[in-house]
């Protein structure tokens, strides 16, 4: 398995062709207090830059978009029912759909975990 | 604005030290939270909290006739406010709209003022050039103003306060002159988060020092901005350029209480006959709290729908965290406005479901 970052603070978990994806630790702790979380139902298409997810805090809203293209195989229900858990498990728990990859060259260019810490500490 | 041209608090170290995450807001750079607003919205409610609000413009108005020549700006009765009381109340403009809001005090020198941030340099403006000669209006800028605000905030302060008079001789919207460890304070019991709690306006100079005693003390944890919007909107208290502008007014706003039943009669303040009108006629909106079922919150700008037909819109709008769900205020038609009133606010193509409740959300505690 391998772990991808985006620019946007999303990570994506790859295993074959199915790929997890969530927001970074960094994100959670920039939204603060996540009260509100909808996360693509089994089946959904989504476009890679395509809005895929809800996100509330008690700052702002703010959407999740599809760091790769593919088909929703599964949403965490978990983090509707507790959206705390994005919070306190942000790259673990708290992850947010899982997809079948439809393009796997778009995870080229993406960055590993060291050049994306490395990112995020640049953006404060 | 550029994050070069804002304006620094006189705590503005001593909350980047302590972790404060800072934003900019009223053309000042500004601590939006420390470890977590939720965290510090619960701790304000169940201990005591410390804000930073020297952002707000503190205004002094003195000379011959500046009781006479301040009502002719504000719609307050000043012959019933003594010395060391508070009243709230609303700068209007000729048609009533609300210029700002604000807290008006009698010292024994002339009246105190605390105006928004965001709107003192223009209050300043709009006063002087009404002001009559002989009547001078000073901006305090070399003060601070910290709000110390929680069911805690009285215990805690009268370990360091001593004055005249005990600090329990102050009642909710009574002030007086402290000494906060050496440093000269002018002392109010108010605040903007619906719990008891005073304000605290001293020289900028002693303001790390007078932060630093506060919080060594074990109930007291500095908060920022956005526990400061959570707590105001859980207690009702409606937010400048946001609840209310130029374009409300104080009936629809329901802050006509703020107008003095001598000054509805005997009008001589800006906007006197429309108000006088709306008070009559009642007016086509209000504002009103709404509670909202779920999680999602609304914010300002989502429109409140009864059935199809757009009746209102949110003006602010947020989670509780005392209450567990989303609220929000609204101006709706004044039809659906009567608490029980069940309406609907569309969030992102969804229909939340919303009932009108009476403000505040959340029962004020303040000590009268």
């Amino acid at each position: 398995m391998t772990r991808f970052f985006t620019e946007e603070h999303e990570w994506i978990e790859v295993d074959g062709d199915s790929a997890t994806i969530g927001i970074t630790d960094h994100a959670q702790s920039q939204l603060g207090d996540i009260v509100f979380v909808e996360v693509p139902k089994p089946g959904t298409v989504l476009r890679k830059g395509q809005e895929a997810a809800v996100v509330e805090s008690v700052k702002a809203a703010s959407d999740v978009y599809a760091p790769v293209s593919g088909t929703v195989t599964e949403g965490n229900t978990a983090i509707e029912d507790n959206p705390a858990l994005v919070n306190s498990a942000a790259e673990g728990e708290g992850w947010f759909f899982r997809l079948t990859l439809s393009d796997p060259t778009e995870l080229d260019g993406l960055m590993d975990e060291p050049a994306y810490r490395d990112f995020a500490a640049s953006q404060g | 604005m550029s994050d070069e041209d804002l304006q620094l608090l006189p705590l503005d170290a001593w909350h980047r030290a302590r972790g404060g995450r800072m934003v900019p807001f009223a053309g000042y750079a500004m601590p939006v939270q420390f470890e977590g607003i939720v965290a510090e919205h619960e701790w304000t409610r169940s201990r005591a909290a410390l804000f930073d609000v020297s952002h707000m413009g503190q205004l002094f108005v003195s000379g011959e006739g500046a009781e006479a020549a301040l009502e002719a700006l504000l719609p307050i009765d000043l012959a019933t406010l003594e010395h060391g009381a508070l009243r709230y109340s609303l700068l209007l403009d000729d048609n009533g709209g609300i210029i700002d809001d604000l807290i008006v005090s009698r010292w024994r020198q002339g009246f105190y003022l605390v105006v928004n941030g965001a709107t003192k340099r223009g209050d300043v403006d709009w006063m002087r050039e009404r002001l009559p000669g002989g009547v001078t209006l000073e901006l305090l800028e070399d003060r601070a103003l910290l709000a110390l605000q929680g069911p805690a905030a009285f215990a805690v302060l009268e370990r360091h306060a001593t004055g005249q008079w005990p600090l329990s001789a102050l009642t909710f919207m009574r002030g007086g002159r402290f000494e906060i460890a050496g440093t000269a304070a002018w002392v109010s019991r108010t605040g903007y988060t619906g719990e008891d709690g005073f304000e605290l306006s001293f020289a900028a100079t002693d303001a790390e020092r007078v932060a630093d005693l506060l919080c060594a003390e074990p109930e007291v944890k500095p908060a920022g901005l956005g526990a400061r919007d959570s707590l105001r909107l859980e207690a009702g208290l409606p937010l400048y350029g946001h609840d209310l502008s130029r374009e409300t007014d104080p009936v629809t706003a329901g802050l006509a209480w703020s107008i003095a039943s001598r000054r509805r009669e005997q009008g001589g303040f800006p906007g006197h006959a429309r108000i006088a009108a709306l008070l009559a006629e009642g007016p086509a909106r209000r504002r009103v709290g709404l509670s909202i079922d779920g999680r999602l919150p609304a914010r300002e700008g989502a429109p409140v729908l009864n059935g199809e037909a757009e009746v209102g819109r949110v003006t602010s709008g947020g989670f509780s965290p005392t209450l567990g769900h989303p609220i929000a205020m609204a101006y709706v038609d004044s039809a659906h406005a009567r608490p029980g009133t069940l309406l609907a606010i569309e969030v992102r193509g969804r229909m939340l479901e919303a009932r009108v409740v009476p403000l505040p959300f959340v029962p004020h505690r303040y000590h009268r």
